[in-house]
């Protein structure tokens, strides 16, 4: 019960961020990169607020998966790399709490775009 | 971007229905994604991960999938109903990524799918982290780190 419960509030609390999405998408008229863009921005602010963090205590993976939890992310990883560098920490702590999902991103992508043809343009 | 791309990227998004379908339909298959997230999350920890690192896991497994479901032309279909709910998880940044990589190859390995993969990717990266870099300034000068 208690684990349907976990599933069940990162299911609702993802399902509600990508909700928003498609309302700006669909009212606005924000193109798909300014939504990703915006998502990420906002979650540095949120996360720097410290108003994310509770969230993703709540819901898990339905914070961090969404860009916002990306945000979040560089947002932690800078004030942590401030703690350790200084002033340094403000350029290097956004790439090191990044790191793994761009790297994965760039490097699948390169296997993917090596090995499968590009789809009929539709 | 050229105008096409920016027309298929749009379409991809915003299919061409109503609202109230889009609007659930994004809840739903964003609320399914996030869900294979803390599915994910608790079977690397299951396995002993630190819940950072299990969380970092995650995000490379998701990244992984995306990109293989879009090499395979699947998350494409499921975007064009998916809408947001594709976009807005990691899956949506990673598809971002490979796609454009994919779809510009023929205009050769470096201009076009080293530079084209940052079309997407390349502003968000950009935004995300000249943002970060300010609140790292800003809790610096103001100690509040």
């Amino acid at each position: 019960m208690e684990l349907f419960l976990e599933y069940l509030k990162a299911f609702v609390v993802g399902g509600a961020i990508c909700a928003i999405g498609q309302v700006l998408i669909d009212y606005t008229k924000l193109t798909p990169a300014r939504i990703l863009v915006s998502f990420v921005v906002a979650g540095v602010i949120l996360g720097g607020l410290g108003v994310y963090q509770p969230l993703i205590e709540f819901a898990g993976a339905g914070a961090t998966v969404p860009l916002t939890g990306f945000g979040s992310l560089l947002a932690k990883g800078v004030k942590t790399a401030v703690q350790e560098k200084g002033l340094l920490g403000a350029l290097t702590g956004g790439f090191t709490a990044s790191s793994a999902g761009i790297g994965a991103a760039v490097f699948f992508g390169l296997l993917v775009a090596l090995i499968f043809k590009p789809g009929d343009k539709a | 971007m050229t105008n096409k791309d920016y027309e298929q990227l749009n379409k991809k998004a915003s299919p061409p229905s109503k609202s109230y379908i889009n609007i659930p339909y994004a809840f739903l298959i964003g609320g399914i994604i996030c869900t294979l997230g803390e599915f994910l999350s608790n079977t690397y920890q299951g396995m002993g991960m630190e819940q950072d690192t299990a969380g970092a896991v995650v995000s490379v497994t998701l990244v992984f999938l995306s990109a293989l479901l879009t090499g395979l032309k699947i998350y494409d279909k499921i975007a064009k109903h998916g809408g947001a709910g594709t976009l807005v998880p990691i899956t949506g940044f990673a598809n971002a990524v490979v796609s454009p990589a994919l779809e510009f190859k023929s205009e050769g390995m470096i201009l076009g799918l080293g530079a084209k993969m940052f079309v997407i990717a390349g502003p968000v990266i950009v935004y995300g982290i000249s943002a970060s870099i300010v609140y790292g300034i800003i809790i610096f000068l103001f100690k509040l780190y």
